[in-house]
């Protein structure tokens, strides 16, 4: 494992905030895809 | 072929259908196998294991610089030759580069403190990234406070404009700007000034990594929001009828 030493809480909160921003950042855009996607088939199907 | 049949929703939809599994694989691999590697690198003789943020604040920075800078072309486009794709392009854009300007003010917050003894200071290049940053959130604003989707594509492609003053200051402020902490630019080619293959290798990978990323999250907002637009086409039409 590597060694952090006395920056270790530095390190890891800046990769520990990066992390969650992107993941939110994918979560968000890949359910507002799927939202859109649903939301335009059952239209066309309803014809 | 020209470039400017991508502009058809249609052809843009099943050339971005095909080509996005392997930009998600591409950005996967190269993200992860970049921060992965770049957090098991040495400590650095001056920095530390800070030297570890390096990975996330660069790639970040020039995401956020580069994010806008193709939102200014798509903008154009949009303004000169009215092709809707382009301007849903730019739209879609728009929170991929506001998240990746804060990961760059936060890491670069977080490193600052250790390294500068600060977590924020008044410095040219700090100061034009958290301009970047409010340029962004006014432009998302922008398009939902107008109701008229194409008078919102004209109004935030001159907002776009105006902002790539920022987005080309944040960039170039180090150079010009004698004052302030922030250092030149980190991946330098002059004598002396470059980084150790050590930190530059995994370097170039999140950066790649980061370039695929947002690649991948392009081309699904774009979809998403060509999908939005055809949806309201059709109950204005129903609406009509």
């Amino acid at each position: 494992m590597t060694e952090l030493g006395k920056y270790a809480s530095t390190v890891l909160t800046a990769y520990g905030a990066s992390l969650v921003l992107l993941a939110a950042l994918i979560v968000q855009t890949v359910l507002a895809n799927a939202r859109a996607r649903r939301a335009l088939e059952e239209h066309e199907r309803r014809g | 072929m020209s470039i400017w049949e991508y502009a058809n929703p249609v052809k843009f939809m099943r050339t971005s259908g095909a080509a996005l599994p392997w930009v998600v694989a591409g950005a996967a691999i190269c993200t992860i196998a970049g921060l992965i590697w770049g957090f098991l690198t040495p400590q650095d003789y001056k920095q530390g294991a800070t030297v570890k943020i390096i990975f996330l604040h660069v790639p970040a920075a020039l995401m956020a610089i580069n994010i806008w800078l193709m939102m200014l072309v798509t903008s154009l486009i949009w303004l000169i030759r009215r092709h809707h794709v382009s301007a849903l392009a730019a739209k879609a854009a728009a929170p991929v580069g506001a998240v990746m300007t804060l990961i760059a003010l936060i890491t670069g917050a977080v490193w600052g403190q250790p390294m500068w003894g600060t977590w924020w200071e008044w410095d040219p290049r700090l100061t034009s990234f958290l301009i970047l940053f409010l340029f962004y959130l006014g432009y998302m604003a922008l398009w939902e406070a107008v109701e008229n989707p194409d008078s919102a594509a004209d109004l935030t492609g001159v907002l776009c404009l105006v902002g790539s003053v920022f987005a080309l200051l944040s960039r170039y402020a180090v150079n010009f700007w004698n004052q302030g902490l922030h250092q030149g630019a980190s991946l330098s080619l002059a004598p002396g000034e470059r980084m150790s293959a050590v930190y530059r290798y995994p370097l170039y990978l999140t950066m790649a990594g980061f370039f695929l990323l947002f690649l991948a999250l392009l081309l699904i907002r774009t979809r998403t929001e060509i999908r939005r637009r055809r949806l309201a086409a059709l109950l204005a039409r129903e609406n009509r009828t």
